[in-house]
């Protein structure tokens, strides 16, 4: 039989064991880069300290007294590493950005560095956490009295075996976690160690099932048939139970501060994620194999006064089988320890970042003049704060008797972590979360889980009977289990329920209602766009920094060694091997990120702040930061504005400088057409003079041939200064007109006569006379000279056998139309977009005119107040002169 | 011994006073009176001169005298150009284009009569 004596000899190698393997692998590590220190597998095996002792003899338990129930807690943590791991890898991703050394400092970086949030956080894990390691003291010490109760030789005292325990493992934690200071050295030892007691504890485990179901109860069939006849073969699914401890479980997987050191702080390397997600569901389903076979055969060959929370220890020692007993105790023992390391770690962490530091801070105000060393400050008080909390653990094992099963302390404690999810998840994911929203809804949650779930679940006095039956204040819908009239509901799951529904909408609320200060704008920014940057906002805004002094600081806080190579290294950054670097708010911003890792966040940048010589970076410093930038940016938008129109002025200048070369070409073009336009009937006036000038044999019918072409030409002449005098005096707008009132047929019966008298060419001229019934009231003579322009061109240009024109007259309510139709070939298409155009002449052959008569005619037209246009269509050619209704008169 | 000069001039009345002038000195004067068609007609006819006025319908008298110094047996034809836009660009256009001699309307008779018996002349000697 095994002593007790043998028991704790047992344990104290097996610790010196795992202490070994931690040393050596923090030594190999310190060295240089080993593979399998860095593995997934490591990384996986260490998430397992999520089975604590509660899960290795309580899950037996818990399946002997509810059945399948067990289950939910493996169930949660398997949907969220296999189904959120992209979750996990954005919180990773922002742990290591941020520099995150707890929970509580992920909540407080978040929410602006609030330190009053850390600070909360901290209390709600430490007073979450407390009854879970009085539950891990209690599975040791009921181990051991197990085997003490085979031996009846000994004496077991349970309260100094409890008082042993915790300062054992106290010492353990210490010497374990308290080794360095920053963060970015990962405790590879205490890592290693974790990883060692998995393969224990899973060992142990697989161990004792397969001697239970071959071993003792015969194989897998008799094993099933023993399952179907127990309690647990008859269990009810409660679905409400099972949805919300599932939930509860994968709430505490990602919020329990043990979990969040390993997943999150001690990741080396964003891909072992990749492994875990599948590996460590693996891990959960080996773990939980043989729980209900264990359970059930405990169940029947058990004694009803055996504890089903000790039946992987009793069942075989119960069958003598010692040495697999002493297998099972040392697996119960390492889920244990390694709990109890890691939280006191994490939790003595946040104790000394969030609580014991800015005490200190506020008590040595002077920063870098303080006297002591501040390493040893961190170092004492993390060492004090794991004290601390295994102290708590002893007294509330003590307190509470530790009569409670294992399986409801872990649920009382899983509820309490869980009230950080909101405000975590809400912190990833959504820029608009506040720090008022985060610590309001925390409140609220741990208050309502407080007063629902964990005062009640304490028993003994902790809430007054008469609140439990009445409520608070006699008011009967605050009935601790039953809030607002829910009457019935299974206790978890009405606290559960009620204090994470009241938490979370506390803190969306808040947060919509609340505005976020910049800083926590830019965090909030950093944390939910982790993936789009990864360096952080620079939030120095450059400082008269002394060098010296933020190197003794660090000193202090980091080391000589670590400090001096941190300096060279941002010297050498800088270019100044072999000096101090310069405090350039880059390296503040790097300093202040690599001291968070001892110090937490909140507490670095305070004493930067400080040695900078500034206080600390208030909201109001960061509003004036931003109201510089917003005048910078008004400033630079009235510059803007000011280059805007200098552009716009430039480029009306150069329209216009476009116009006046345009007008001054149109200008040179213009003189050189009337150049050409004179010269040419001065060119035949010229040789004919001179030919009969020095002709003296010249025939009388050629003297008057040539005479009649020096007339014509002359009068061709005369017509060309005419029409360029009638074309100036109209472009100026210097024109007179004369306005009179006539009838249009009048104005067309004259114009005709004019048009046609002298005509070497016939042209039939179809009018409508009814529909030229048409009074108006114009210059009629101008009006006139448009209609002669363009009956003189139909005669003249009409090239059909029997030359016709229509002119048609047409009333409609925008005024009066005149068409000249002829029924000749027409102006060819590229031809009619410049008939109007001075000099624009389509039948140069034929040429009469200089070119000049429609260019005429749109100005008149233009000054008369109505135009004339080119009417495009098959056959002739098509002139529409309109005369709008101002100019018309209603017929009488 | 028929020396023929071609005439392009769309304005009948110059047209007519140049045949007057040239025939009365014994030229043979063929006129024509368009650009579209002009090149083809110079190699038709192959003159001892031509006289080309700058402004024809259909295509200029630049275009002409380009398209004939270009290629051909006419690279060294005597061209006479006239144009009644009287720019000195239009003289170095000319001048560019090929042409033998540039003329401004209105010009006097002699000076025409002058210029072909020059260009001809001086196209004749070897």
């Amino acid at each position: 039989m095994a002593s007790l004596d043998l028991m704790v000899l047992v344990c104290l190698i097996y610790v010196a064991f795992l202490f070994l393997v931690a040393f050596a692998a923090e030594r190999i590590a310190a060295h240089r880069t080993v593979a399998w220190l860095q593995s997934p597998w490591i990384y996986t095996l260490s998430l397992s300290i999520y089975c604590t002792a509660w899960t290795f003899y309580g899950a037996v338990g818990y399946a002997a007294r509810s059945g399948m129930e067990f289950v939910t807690i493996y169930l949660g943590p398997t949907l969220v590493m296999a189904g959120w791991w992209w979750g996990l890898r954005k919180l990773v991703r922002i742990g290591r950005s941020q520099r995150v050394t707890s929970i509580a400092d992920l909540i407080s970086a978040r929410y602006g560095k609030s330190n009053l949030l850390a600070i909360g956080v901290t209390m709600l894990a430490v007073i979450g956490v407390t009854p879970y390691i009085a539950l891990q003291l209690q599975s040791i010490t009921l181990s051991f009295a197990a085997f003490s109760a085979l031996d009846p030789g000994e004496t077991f005292d349970e309260k100094l075996a409890v008082f042993w325990a915790a300062g054992g493992l106290a010492v353990f934690a210490i010497l374990f976690g308290t080794r360095n200071l920053d963060a970015n050295e990962r405790h590879h030892g205490v890592v290693t160690a974790v990883a060692l007691e998995a393969v224990v504890k899973l060992v142990a485990l697989l161990s004792v099932g397969i001697f239970v179901v071959w071993g003792l109860s015969g194989g897998i069939g008799p094993t099933m048939e023993r399952i179907d006849a127990s309690r647990i073969g008859q269990w009810h699914v409660d679905s409400s139970r099972w949805l919300t401890i599932t939930a509860l479980s994968a709430a505490a997987f990602l919020c329990l501060p043990r979990m969040f050191q390993v997943m999150v702080v001690e990741n080396s390397d964003e891909g072992h994620l990749r492994t875990a997600s599948w590996a460590f569901p693996l891990y959960l389903l080996l773990m939980s194999l043989f729980v209900v076979p264990i359970a059930a055969v405990g169940l029947e060959v058990m004694p009803d006064s055996a504890n089903p929370d000790l039946f992987v220890l009793t069942l075989p020692l119960q069958e003598g089988k010692t040495v697999l007993a002493m297998l099972a105790f040392l697996g119960g023992f390492s889920s244990a320890t390694s709990m109890v390391i890691v939280a006191a770690m994490a939790l003595s962490t946040m104790l000394s970042n969030h609580v014991v530091m800015p005490i200190w801070l506020a008590f040595k105000k002077t920063g870098a003049q303080v006297s002591g060393d501040a390493r040893a400050v961190v170092l004492t008080a993390r060492r004090i704060s794991i004290a601390v909390i295994m102290v708590l653990g002893y007294f509330y094992y003590s307190l509470s008797g530790g009569g409670a099963a294992l399986a409801s302390i872990g649920i009382i404690a899983f509820a309490g972590v869980a009230q950080i999810l909101p405000v975590m998840i809400g912190g990833m994911f959504w820029r608009g979360a506040t720090r008022i929203g985060a610590a309001v809804g925390l409140t609220v949650g741990f208050v309502l889980w407080a007063y629902t779930l964990l005062l009640p679940g304490l028993g003994g006095g902790a809430l007054p009977d008469h609140v439990m039956a009445e409520g608070l204040f006699g008011i009967s819908w605050l009935r601790p289990q039953a809030l607002f009239g829910f009457v019935g509901l299974d206790p978890v799951v009405h606290s559960v329920f009620f204090s994470l529904l009241l938490n979370t909408l506390t803190f969306c609320a808040l947060s919509i209602v609340t505005f976020p200060s910049p800083l926590e704008r830019l965090q909030g920014a950093q944390f939910v766009n982790v993936f789009d940057h990864s360096t952080a906002a620079r939030r120095w805004t450059g400082s008269v920094a002394q060098s010296e002094d933020l190197m003794i600081m660090t000193q202090r806080l980091l080391g000589a060694a670590e400090a001096q190579s941190l300096f060279a290294t941002e010297a050498k950054r800088q270019g100044v091997t072999g000096q101090l670097p310069t405090p350039t708010p880059a390296f503040l911003e790097r300093l202040e990120r690599v001291l968070s890792g001892s110090v937490g966040a909140a507490t670095a940048h305070a004493m930067v702040d400080q040695i900078v010589g500034r206080s600390a970076v208030s909201v109001e410093d960061l509003l004036a930061v931003a109201d510089e930038s917003a005048q910078m940016l008004e400033y630079s938008s009235q510059l803007e504005a000011k280059s805007d129109e200098l552009a716009r002025t430039a480029h009306q200048l150069r329209e216009a400088n476009d116009k006046l070369t345009q007008i001054s070409l149109q200008k040179d073009s213009f003189l050189s057409q009337v150049s050409h336009e004179l010269r040419t009937p001065m060119t035949s006036i010229r040789a004919f003079s001179e030919i009969l000038r020095d002709s003296e044999a010249l025939g009388p019918e050629d003297q008057r041939r040539y005479a009649n072409i020096i007339h014509d030409e002359a009068l061709r002449l005369t017509r060309l200064l005419d029409d360029l005098l009638d074309l100036s005096v109209l472009e100026n707008g210097r024109v007179t007109l004369n306005m009179r009132e006539g009838q249009l047929a009048d104005v067309l019966d004259r114009s005709v006569d004019a048009a046609l008298a002298g005509a070497d060419r016939p042209l039939h001229v179809r009018r409508k006379r009814g529909a030229e019934e048409v009074e108006v009231a114009t210059d009629l003579d101008r009006l006139a000279q448009v209609f002669i322009n363009l009956i003189t061109n139909a005669q003249k240009y009409c090239d059909a056998p029997r030359p016709e024109l229509t002119i048609r007259v047409h009333k409609h309510a925008a005024g009066v139309t005149v068409d000249f139709l002829d029924n000749g070939s027409g102006i060819p298409a590229e031809a009619q977009a410049t008939v109007f155009e001075k000099f624009s002449r389509v039948h140069a052959e034929r040429a009469g005119g200089a070119g000049l008569g429609l260019a005429i005619c749109r100005e008149i037209m233009l000054r008369l107040g109505g135009d004339i246009a080119y009417l495009p269509r098959p056959g002739g050619a098509a002139f529409r002169v309109n005369l709008p209704a101002a100019l018309v008169r209603e017929a009488a | 011994m028929g020396r023929k000069v071609l005439l392009i001039e769309d304005e009948a009345n110059i047209a007519e006073a140049i045949r007057f002038l040239l025939a009365r000195e014994g030229w043979q004067v063929e006129v024509h009176a368009d650009g579209t068609d002009a090149v083809d007609v110079i190699r038709a006819s192959a003159p001892d001169l031509v006289i080309l006025d700058v402004m024809l319908p259909g295509k200029s008298g630049m275009d002409v005298l380009q398209e004939l110094r270009a290629n051909g047996p006419m690279r060294s034809l005597p061209v006479l150009m006239l144009t009644a836009r009287g720019q000195s660009r239009d003289r170095e256009m000319a001048e560019q284009a090929g042409a033998s001699r540039f003329m401004t309307k209105p010009f006097s008779n002699a000076e025409v009569l002058t210029a072909v018996r020059d260009l001809v002349a001086g196209a004749a000697r070897p």
